[in-house]
This record gives structure tokens, C-alpha cells and sequence, in this order.
């Protein structure tokens, strides 16, 4: 329905996975800004074969952007970074079973906060390198 | 689970004895107010007993001064483009708030498309308009002043009477959407200089789907719908007999009892306030502490954004909203909130409480006993908190 957000958005949002910091992380993404109502900061931590091991995420936000913060940091635990680097909004979406028209700029923002904390690994790698 | 509505400025329940008026006239009492038979006839009493229950509860002079309409939106839309299209050889400047309701907002818009145009006033902190402002926004072109008597979203009450003298004094017509106000502040339109004053039914605890408009006797007004003469020929179209019954049921009502209960509300929400600020830090009262309805309480949580408490306490049986119910679905930042200079990222985070006279203190207890541990697991969840800390 029109508006009205999926029991599987609602169930991320009752239940967030992965809620908080990575203090030694690998990368840090931050996107969106308190005017349009939408904050995500997303850590990831990078392991050997360029193995995401673990991501967490702190958001300020409605119930799509906390939903969607839980389930991109949930699709890309065990991918590799080219793997998580194909990680779209679409398939964050969709794993959610969906989401209500107006909220997909919620998707939109998890997948930008995903590329930012890559970025960001990849730029601390580059340095160290 | 414990079901608590704080969400009467959306819409209220219908009344038992409101229901129970109307029933009758769902059944039996089916005829068309405007037929001469007696079916008829029952129909067209009533829905005269209706018109006199509104008048005395606006305390108008006349129960002619009252037309019926589907809604608080369309009384309000009557009244604005009614006066622009009548007194369209006078002139084409309306001067309204910053801080309306949509139902006069949008109006206005459109009738910027039409060719009007529209001052919207300032408002202070408090969401208050400021009379000065006023006077020194009339040209001799203005046809219109409308303001509103209380808003919706925090709840701050206008300086209407003021306003409307200064319409009076310059010869302007004075509308006020009074949707929130009615049976929650005293009125007498008849003492006031006052020309139209929208209501609606579901606000105080009557049906939705029926308002009605104060029009002073003399003020001129197109219609709006175009038909047979109903309503004194300005607003055409079968009477909703069942519906306007229930207006007039919840008017008298209202009239009866709710100053009385407001004092009780006033003091639940004073509670619930006071309880929020000694166990939650970094909150802010939106809306003018005294100047205010009743039953309204705005709260903003710092560092967090609405939906999320809403949902949160949905899910705890607790109805509430971020701001207006109209408004909801969209992403703007509140429009009355960013008026009133209040801090985009704080608008964010504003949830407004409004009671009602079915709320008592255990409800009050049971909202202060769910709300901290959410906001406490909201804030921590968001990345603004750090940095307030």
C-alpha cells in the first residue's frame, strides 16, 4: 500500500542489526545532512581478500533510513569490495521487501553511505600504500 | 497492550450521544430537507436544531449566519475564495500567516494563479503574529485578512481579536480557521469583529465528512459550488442530514461541557510535560507556554528525527504525530516549525501530544513510563547525539 512500509522494514526497524561504532574500522562513510531529516554514518571493517568482516551503522532518521542502515550493513558482512562496490539502492530495497515511493531516497542514502565508507578505506589504503 | 490516543488535534471519537443522535437519521428519518412532505420536514428540523446548536456554541447572532459544508477545508475554502472572487472589482490582496493550515495556504497559492496577491505575516518564536506587521501590510487593495485562531501543530493561540479590529477599522473582511479552537477556547463571534470563522465536526468529537462557516449577516461571499439553493444558496447540494445532526450534537455538547474539561486537560498535559522534561535531557517546548490550546503539547527531542518515535510508540500502543496529520507523507521540515525560526535539524525530532477528554493520568503514566527508554535507544542509535554530548 501506498505510504505504508513492509513488515520486513518494519521488522529491521523494530530490530536493527548491527547499531552502533567500529572503533579500529576500516573505512567510515557519512552521507545526508539534518535538514532533509536523514544522517547515516556506516563503518566497515576490512579483512584479508578484501573481506567486509563487519559493519555497523549510526542513524538519524525515519524508520526507512534506521531499515535501510540494518540491511545494507547486513548484505555487505562476508563480500568482498568489488562484490559490495555492486551493492545498489535497488537491492537494498528490495531485500526489504520494498519501500513506500516517498522513502527511497532512504535506499539512495544507504547505498552512498556504503560507497563513502569504501571510498574511505580505499583512500587509507592508498595512503599506507 | 494499553491503547493510548493523543492525536485529537488529527481527529477526535465520536461521542456516544453524538452517534446516537445521528443513528435516526441513517434509518427512519431519510427524507430531503428541501422536499415539502413531511419526510421532509423532519429532515429540515433537524437540521435547524443543528444550525442553533453551532450558532450558540460560536455565539453568533443569527443562526442564518451558519452554512453547512463537507469539511473544515471547504468552509475554509469557501470563505477565502468566496470573498476573493465577491469583492473582485474591490481589489486583489489577501494578507494571511505563515503558519495556516493548508486548507488557507494552498488556497491562497491558487489564488496567486488566478491573479491575487498574498502577504504572508511573520511569526515570532512562539509562532505568534504580530499586530504591527499587520497594519503595515494592508494597501488599499486588500481585500482579505485571515488568521488563524489556534494552530494546529504547537497549538499557540492568535491575537484574533486584535487582528480582526484592525480588519474592522480598514474596512477589510476578517476570516479565521478556528478548526482547532472551537470548543476548546471561549467565543462569541457576535461581539467580535469577526465576518467568517471555519469549523469542524471531527474535532470535537462529531463525525468527519461535515464543517460548517460563520458568515457575518452582510458579508459577501461567491458560492463555491455551483447548484440547487441549499444553504441559503451558498453552498448547493443535498443537505447531509445525518452528519449535520451530529455537528449540531457535538456543538451542544461542547457548548455544555468543554470549558469545564479543558481545565482538566490543561493540567494532564502540564503533567505529562513536566514528567517528560525530569526524566528526558534536551528537550524544548515548541509553541507559547501560556498563549496556547489547552490540549496541545509540541515536544522536540534533540538529535532525533520524528517518524522514529512516532513508529516507536505506535508500537507501544501510543498514537501521536509529527506535527500535522495533513502533512505527514511529506518530507519538507514542518512549516509552522520553520516559521517560528526553530532550527532545521530540531524541527526534525517534534512530536506533538494532543488530548482529549477520554485521557486520564494513568494514560499520562503509561506514556511516561515507554517514551524515555525509546528516545534513550533512538539517540543512541543516531549520529548526532555524540556530538551533543
Amino acid at each position: 500500500m501506498e505510504g505504508q512500509y513492509s513488515e520486513k522494514v518494519m521488522e529491521h526497524f523494530r530490530n536493527p542489526r548491527n547499531v552502533g561504532e567500529i572503533p579500529d574500522a576500516s573505512g567510515i562513510g557519512n552521507v545526508g545532512n539534518p535538514v532533509c531529516g536523514d544522517i547515516m554514518r556506516l563503518y566497515i571493517k576490512v579483512g584479508e581478500n578484501e573481506i567486509i568482516t563487519d559493519a555497523k551503522f549510526k542513524t538519524f532518521g525515519c524508520g526507512a533510513a534506521i531499515a535501510t542502515s540494518s540491511m545494507v550493513t547486513e548484505l555487505v558482512k562476508g563480500k568482498t569490495i568489488p562484490e559490495a562496490l555492486k551493492v545498489s539502492n535497488h537491492a537494498v530495497a528490495e531485500a526489504l521487501g520494498g519501500l513506500p515511493k516517498i522513502k527511497m531516497h532512504c535506499s539512495v542514502l544507504a547505498e552512498q553511505a556504503l560507497r563513502s565508507a569504501i571510498d574511505d578505506y580505499l583512500a587509507k589504503k592508498k595512503k599506507k600504500a | 497492550m494499553r491503547k493510548v490516543y493523543l492525536d485529537n488535534n488529527a481527529t477526535t471519537k465520536m461521542r456516544e450521544e453524538v452517534l446516537g443522535a445521528m443513528l435516526p437519521y441513517y434509518k427512519d428519518i431519510y427524507g430531503n430537507a428541501s422536499s415539502v412532505h413531511g419526510f421532509g420536514r423532519a429532515a429540515r428540523q433537524a437540521i435547524d436544531q443543528a444550525r442553533q446548536n453551532v450558532a450558540s456554541l460560536l455565539g453568533a447572532s443569527s443562526q442564518e449566519e451558519i452554512i453547512f459544508t463537507g469539511s473544515g477545508t471547504e468552509a475554509d475554502n469557501l470563505a477565502v475564495k468566496g470573498v476573493a472572487h465577491a469583492l473582485k472589482a474591490k481589489g486583489n490582496h489577501i494578507i494571511t500567516s505563515s503558519i495556516e493550515h493548508h486548507a488557507v495556504l494552498n488556497v491562497c497559492k491558487f489564488l496567486e494563479k488566478e491573479g491575487c496577491k498574498v502577504t504572508c505575516l511573520k511569526v515570532d518564536k512562539y509562532g505568534i503574529i504580530d499586530p504591527e506587521d499587520l497594519k503595515k501590510a494592508i494597501t488599499d487593495k486588500t481585500i482579505l485578512i485571515s488568521i488563524m485562531y489556534a494552530n494546529n501543530e504547537v497549538g499557540t493561540i492568535e491575537p484574533i481579536e486584535e487582528a480582526a479590529k484592525i480588519a474592522k477599522g480598514k474596512g477589510i473582511c476578517f476570516h479565521t480557521d478556528a478548526v482547532q479552537a472551537v470548543g476548546k477556547v471561549p467565543l462569541e463571534v457576535k461581539n467580535s469583529n469577526i465576518d467568517l470563522l471555519s469549523m469542524s465536526a471531527h474535532k470535537i468529537y462529531g463525525p468527519k465528512g461535515v464543517g460548517a462557516l460563520y458568515i457575518r449577516k452582510g458579508t459577501k461571499i461567491s458560492p463555491q459550488m455551483q447548484g440547487g439553493h441549499h444553504e441559503m444558496g451558498k453552498r448547493a447540494g443535498t443537505e447531509n442530514v445525518a452528519g449535520i445532526v451530529g455537528l449540531g450534537e457535538a456543538a451542544r455538547l461542547a457548548k455544555k461541557e468543554t470549558l469545564i474539561e479543558n481545565k482538566d486537560l490543561t493540567a494532564l498535559r502540564d503533567y505529562l510535560y513536566k514528567g517528560i522534561i525530569s526524566r528526558i535531557e534536551s528537550v524544548r517546548l515548541n509553541g507559547h507556554p501560556e498563549k496556547r490550546l489547552p490540549n496541545t503539547l509540541n515536544v522536540g527531542f534533540k538529535y532525533l528525527e520524528g517518524e522514529s518515535i512516532v513508529l516507536n510508540l505506535d508500537m507501544e500502543g501510543i498514537a501521536v504525530s509529527t506535527g500535522s496529520a495533513c502533512t505527514s507523507g511529506s518530507l519538507e521540515p514542518s512549516h509552522v516549525l520553520t516559521a517560528m525560526g526553530v532550527d532545521p535539524a530540531e524541527t526534525q525530532g517534534s512530536i506533538r501530544f494532543s488530548l482529549g477528554r477520554d485521557n486520564t493520568k494513568e494514560d499520562m503514566d503509561y506514556v511516561l513510563q515507554v517514551l524515555p527508554p525509546i528516545i534513550k535507544r533512538l539517540r543512541d542509535m543516531s549520529p548526532l547525539y555524540e556530538k551533543g554530548k
